[in-house]
């Protein structure tokens, strides 16, 4: 869609001058594209590149390993069911079987309506809260049929918007340089890099 | 449904109920404190007193010493010394560097993620501890991407701890300077291989290197000098410096020292993450006693488990009593791992359970060797074909066939013909599964379904390979 707004080009900026090398921002500034638009489009990319330094083909060459990042648009919110070996022993098959009838799509897809995507993923980290779920990466744990329901139903009606912002947005907190930054690392790897 | 509240990890202390062997809580104690994540409730609980102490009256040697003198065994899953691996810097090169391993994703592992999104202060001042003892001149701390709320906890610490003086430019006034820069991923298993790790932190694919040359402490971050600890390794640091090395090492056994998080996931009555002496207590104590999961659901038995991660070899009932000993389970022929033990009762189906694990694995190949790539995609898709009642009177043999080609003689430690141990951990839970529940897999190929009085899953979506939506 768009290449990045002014705003994240301050953020992305911020980023890279943290880096010894410019191009381990990479990652995080994918994620700027991908809260920006809720995926990671093909402007942005090329954009990214020229922050960086890098190719666009470089920038796709990296993005494309990973899950998280979408290259056209997804759900407003991305339900990720773990089913996983712990969460299956608790029945992590059967509240996805739920999940798909009641949002009448398939594992992998997204309703009609832009609203909501449905993936089976691999285990989160909340094996001890089995079954559980993520939606845009905030969890829910122990989720029955009905509480699936109700989640649904909150997030049609704007009840969690305070919680879960829309697909793309990470943590909305951010480190920030400080003045006290010492930026020792930077330098020291900058001085070997000349040699 | 319990909201996005991170759950509180339950400690050994309080007095045995049932005799189970206890210690004090060393990484856990602010998981009960509402604040505790915060800085003002982190020093107002005693925080970064072990930082300033360092700084101010001990070299980084004497810090590199206690580490070393407390034994403590690395977190991540290779259970290497910590003291150990420091030493391997070589000497005078710089600059180098500290990674903190925030990838959490072995299935059946939590913890890293409690102690990033409950106590942030304390991995931070673990990683400046670290930092100063071995003279890095920056240290990134990497978050797994799907861990949002872990993130944010970390940056608002950071930014905290930088405001403080706790964290930069000449830190609390002494001559000592660092930076830890938050990173994250964004989704892929393999990027917890320190390595792959370094990969991903350089902003590339997460692929492997090649050890030898590239063990990181010889060749790491930007092929510098690079220490990669994991998180829990590093949280234990201010406890060892408030204490001592020696304290540490005469909490629990002598080849396993302190104390040690534990998530106990699957048919346990009380599933839950438990700091518990290490080396001491053993498996049964951690599955049946009231003070930790409560025995199994239903009453029913345990008919296997898995002691340490995905990767690991599965144990089964005559194991329950072995200690959460390093030395001892490798012995036993698995691994302690990462802390994660999953149960698994009589009604579990075995077939299935070794499916999801495999294509676990197939799923997150990394795809650089072919055996790994290859083998893992056919041992899913043979597993697969299993399940849906369209198995093959050779499949058996053609998954032993196909584990050996990743894994040569099906040994443990495996040998590997593949660049990282992820390929060989595909074969873990076949070797497990297919050597003691046999009949179960020649069941499922002459009948096409489970033998009687096992749970079926309503097993569907999608194969091997991960979807791009
Ligand atoms: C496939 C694979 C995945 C791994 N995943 C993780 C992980 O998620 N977190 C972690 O700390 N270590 C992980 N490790 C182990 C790391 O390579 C490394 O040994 C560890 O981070 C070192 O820290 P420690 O010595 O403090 O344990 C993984 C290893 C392999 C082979
Ligand atoms: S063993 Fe698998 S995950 Fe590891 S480097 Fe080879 S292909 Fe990648
Ligand atoms: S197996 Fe589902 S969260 Fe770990």
């Amino acid at each position: 869609m768009s290449r990045l707004s002014d705003h994240h080009v301050i953020v992305a900026n911020d980023i890279i001058a943290r880096c010894p090398r410019p191009k381990s921002a990479l990652i995080p500034v994918l994620h700027l594209a991908q809260e920006q638009d809720g995926y990671v489009s093909t402007d942005a990319m090329e954009h990214i590149a020229e922050l960086i330094g890098i190719t666009p083909a470089e920038v796709y060459g990296t993005a494309s390993f990973y899950e998280m990042f979408k290259f056209e648009p997804v759900g407003k919110y991305c339900i990720n069911v773990c089913t996983n070996i712990s969460c299956q022993l608790l029945g992590a098959w059967e509240l996805l079987e739920h999940a798909e009838e009641r949002l009448g799509i398939k594992s992998g897809s997204t309703t009609t309506d832009g609203m909501f995507t449905i993936e089976d993923v691999e285990c989160i980290a909340a094996c001890t809260e089995a079954p559980a779920l993520q939606v845009n990466y905030r969890y829910r744990y122990r989720v029955t049929n009905e509480d699936f329901d109700a989640l649904v139903d909150d997030l049609r009606n704007g009840a969690l918007d305070d919680e879960i912002p829309p697909h793309g947005t990470l943590a909305r907190v951010r480190q920030t340089t400080p003045d006290n930054w010492a930026d020792t690392g930077r330098r020291a790897q900058e001085a070997v890099d000349a040699r | 449904m319990p909201a996005d509240d991170p759950g509180a990890a339950n400690g050994s202390d309080g007095g045995a109920v049932s005799g189970v062997p206890t210690g004090p809580k060393l990484i856990t104690t602010r998981f009960d404190q509402a604040d505790g994540y915060t800085y003002d409730g982190y020093v107002r609980s005693g925080g970064y007193e072990a930082l300033r102490r360092a700084l101010t009256a001990m070299t980084p040697d004497a810090v590199h010493d206690q580490v070393k003198t407390s034994e403590i065994q690395g977190r991540g899953g290779a259970g290497f010394p910590a003291g150990v691996k420091w030493g391997f810097l070589p000497d005078g090169v710089f600059p180098r560097y500290i990674v903190v391993n925030g990838d959490e994703s072995e299935p059946g592992t939590y913890k890293d993620r409690m102690l990033m999104e409950l106590d942030p202060h304390q991995l931070i001042e673990g990683v400046v501890l670290a930092s100063y003892a071995v003279g890095a001149a920056q240290a990134f701390l990497y978050v797994r991407g799907e861990m949002a709320l872990a993130q944010e906890r970390i940056a608002q610490a950071l930014n905290d701890a930088y405001a403080n003086n706790l964290v930069g430019t000449n830190i609390l006034g002494t001559d000592f300077s660092v930076d830890i820069h938050l990173s994250w991923g964004a989704g892929a298993y393999i990027v917890g291989e320190e390595t792959a790790l370094i990969e991903s932190l350089e902003g590339e694919r997460g692929m492997p290197r090649l050890k030898p040359p590239f063990f990181p402490a010889a060749k790491g971050l930007y092929l510098q000098p690079t220490i990669v600890n994991n998180v829990e390794t590093l949280s234990n640091l201010p406890w060892i410096i408030n204490h001592s090395g020696q304290d540490f090492y005469d909490l629990a056994s002598p080849t396993s020292t302190g104390m040690r998080m534990f998530a106990v996931s699957g048919h346990v009555n009380a599933p839950g993450v438990f700091e518990v002496p290490n080396g001491t207590t053993t498996f049964r104590d951690l599955v049946e006693a009231p003070e930790y999961c409560g025995g199994v659901r239903n009453g029913r038995s345990v008919k296997a488990f898995i002691p340490g991660g995905a990767s690991a070899i599965w144990f089964f009932p005559e194991h329950l009593d072995l200690p959460l000993d390093k030395a001892t389970v490798d012995q036993a022929g698995s691994m302690l791992g990462s802390g994660a033990i999953v149960v698994m009762d009589d009604t579990t189906d075995m077939v299935a359970a070794c499916w999801r694990v495999v294509r676990f694995f197939a799923r997150e190949s990394c795809g650089k060797c072919t055996p790994c790539r290859e083998g893992t995609t056919w041992l899913e898709r043979i597993l697969k074909r299993m399940l849906d009642g369209n198995g093959r009177p050779e499949d058996l043999a053609t998954l032993v066939d196909v584990c050996e080609s990743i894994s040569p003689g099906l040994a443990w430690p495996p040998k590997q013909t593949t660049i990282c141990p992820l390929g060989p951990s595909a074969v873990s839970p076949i070797v497990s599964a297919v050597e003691r529940f046999r009949h179960e897999f020649d069941h499922y190929v002459e009948h096409g379904r489970p033998i009687d009085g096992v749970e079926r899953h309503a097993i569907h979506g999608t194969s091997g390979v991960a979807v791009h939506v």
